[in-house]
């Protein structure tokens, strides 16, 4: 799932010749701008490191949960956290082939995360520690992806819009799978309820924080906003989500860890304490709980099998047909 | 003891499909493709499917209220009747891939025997799972040869896991009274009749894949008995450790 990172506009605008108005004309009129199109090479790196983020930060966040699939106390919770890491794996992969459309292959890009140099969404820095864990994530995180991606189903760039379709319904599903773990938890016995708590108590405020850091500090939203890569401000989706969240957790009967938060009747949104930036900033610089351990594992998993891929390729390659 | 052999008979087949799925789903995450993360879950969702069709129907056959959960997450490694084969620990993706395709290939010749069972439950199960297991085998046996006929390397780690599971492959062909019971009333097949089939079939693909086929050794046995390899005890002791730390617990 996407979240705002950093949302650094790559290289300089280009200047305004032709090609660039017929560009911004398209953007104006709401049309898309597919692969084949002039695009801005600023416009062409900023969304290819958006997509691949986007794409890396869905393949990272299989391990948090995938921690749990073993573990999971019954056989239906189990083939349905199953069924949605694998959705988190399909998603990766429209990602990065939306990414790859814009001309940089899966393996460079692939290549970027694990040496470090690409970022991946900060919540999957935490560790799942209870099985409530896997509810509060499914709950707040796929909830918080939502968010932030639908408008993504309308932005300027074709195949990462329709990417985002197909993802967007599935998250949905995954929103409610979570939904579903917590209040089972939050009705069951006392310690099942305990458990609820203290996960939404872990996960609420990096849950807060994927909306990344507040317009008065990201300065390159407004590039974005006028590319249509980005529809809302951060703080614009991060209040949505707190709004849409607090009745849940009131439904749950589990309590926000905000003392400050209250429904402000003049702004009909509600007001919340303030944010740890400190912890955000942190976390995303490589000292969140996990990060080494997220990072090594893709690092195992890419270089245990790298004898698998070589022999898919040989044996295409002897027998001429494609690799896996 | 005709309804114990039943009910035995039922559960090892649920048990087979319940520790495989349990082994392939620690690969999610951590496969050597994104793709094979993809495959690989969609081969365990459809083995724990397949657990849950038979163990439902063990626990309906006891009749003493215990459902799918209750038989996989409350009993104790010697209760299981899977065969040893698919407790053997994930090793390398040659480990995984072999001990898939020793199973998926048996299994694809079980299930079309039991398919055809005076059971009408065993039936079912058995013909619905057999559509799925023919993508299991198909893929399995589709690795098999890109890893046997690829690499050096892959040939070296496929023949190393070829060696180190045949051991574990004679099980499925050894029948006992469960099994005589189940060919007497007509709900189950004579495992040793699958030996041969199942041999042609692996000499064909080995061929293929430029492995060789190794010789006679001695089988081991007892899963089906509920006399495991030492792995069962950690597989179950992770898979059930929160309904057992929690019995009073709904999920
Ligand atoms: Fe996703
Ligand atoms: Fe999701």
């Amino acid at each position: 799932m996407y979240t705002s990172i950093s949302d650094g506009i790559e290289g300089a605008p280009d200047g305004g010749d032709a090609r660039e108005r017929a560009f911004d004309e398209r953007l104006d009129r709401a049309l898309k701008i597919e692969p084949p199109d002039w695009m801005p090479d600023a416009y062409r790196k900023t969304l290819t490191r958006q997509i691949s983020q986007h794409a890396h930060s869905e393949i990272v966040g299989m391990l948090p949960e995938g921690n749990w699939i073993t573990r999971a106390p019954s056989l239906q919770r189990k083939v349905i956290l199953l069924a949605k890491v694998q959705d988190e794996a399909g998603h990766g992969l429209y990602l990065y082939g939306a990414a790859e459309s814009l001309g940089t292959s899966r393996d460079e890009l692939v290549l970027a995360l694990l040496s470090g140099k690409a970022k991946y969404s900060s919540i999957f820095n935490y560790p799942t520690l209870t099985w409530a864990d896997v509810g509060a994530i499914g709950w707040l995180v796929d909830g918080a992806a939502i968010i932030n991606q639908i408008p993504i189903t309308r932005c300027s760039y074709g195949p990462y819009a329709r990417a985002m379709v197909r993802i967007c319904k599935e998250e949905s599903f995954h929103q409610r799978q979570g939904f579903d773990i917590m209040w089972t938890l939050a009705h069951g016995t006392a310690e099942q309820h305990a458990m609820a708590q203290d996960a939404l108590d872990r996960w609420w405020w990096p849950s807060v924080m994927m909306f990344g850091p507040p317009d008065s500090e990201s300065t390159h939203n407004v590039q974005s906003l006028r590319w249509k890569i980005k529809l809302f401000t951060n703080d614009e989706l991060r209040t949505k989500f707190i709004d849409q969240t607090v009745p849940q957790a009131e439904q749950l009967g589990l309590a926000i860890p905000d003392p400050d938060l209250r429904w402000n009747d003049e702004t009909k949104h509600y007001d919340i304490g303030p944010i740890d930036w400190d912890e955000f900033y942190r976390v995303i610089g490589g000292n969140g709980p996990c990060n080494k351990d997220r990072l090594q594992a893709r690092v195992d998993a890419w270089e245990d099998g790298a004898w698998v891929r070589e022999a898919a390729a040989e044996h295409a390659r002897k027998h001429g047909s494609d690799a896996a | 003891m005709r309804d114990s052999a039943r009910i035995e008979y039922v559960l090892r087949f649920g048990d087979g499909a319940l520790v495989l799925a349990q082994r392939l789903c620690a690969w999610v995450a951590h496969a050597p493709v994104m793709e094979e993360d993809v495959a690989v879950a969609n081969v365990s969702l459809d083995l724990f499917g397949q657990a849950r069709m038979w163990l439902s129907y063990a626990g309906e056959l006891e009749g003493a209220g215990r459902d799918e959960d209750r038989l996989a997450f409350h009993r104790d490694a010697r209760e299981f009747h899977n065969v040893l084969l698919v407790e053997r620990p994930n090793g390398d993706f040659a480990d995984t891939t072999v001990r898939g395709y020793f199973y998926d290939l048996w299994a694809s010749l079980a299930l079309s025997e039991l398919a055809g069972s005076h059971d009408e439950r065993i039936a079912a199960i058995a013909q619905k799972s057999r559509k799925e297991n023919a993508y299991h085998l198909r893929r399995s046996q589709d690795w098999i040869v890109r890893l046997g006929d690829g690499t050096q390397e892959s040939h070296a780690r496929v023949t190393r896991a070829v060696d180190e599971l045949w051991r574990y492959t004679g099980e499925l062909f050894i029948g006992d009274d469960v099994d005589a019971v189940a060919v007497g009333d007509g709900f189950g097949f004579a495992p040793e009749a699958l030996r041969e089939p199942w041999l042609e079939r692996v000499r064909a693909t080995f061929a293929q894949a430029t492995l060789d086929v190794p010789p006679d050794t001695w089988m081991q046995r007892g899963g089906k008995q509920g006399v495991h390899t030492e792995d069962l005890g950690y597989l179950l002791a992770e898979m059930q450790v929160l309904p057992r730390s929690m019995p009073e617990a709904v999920w």
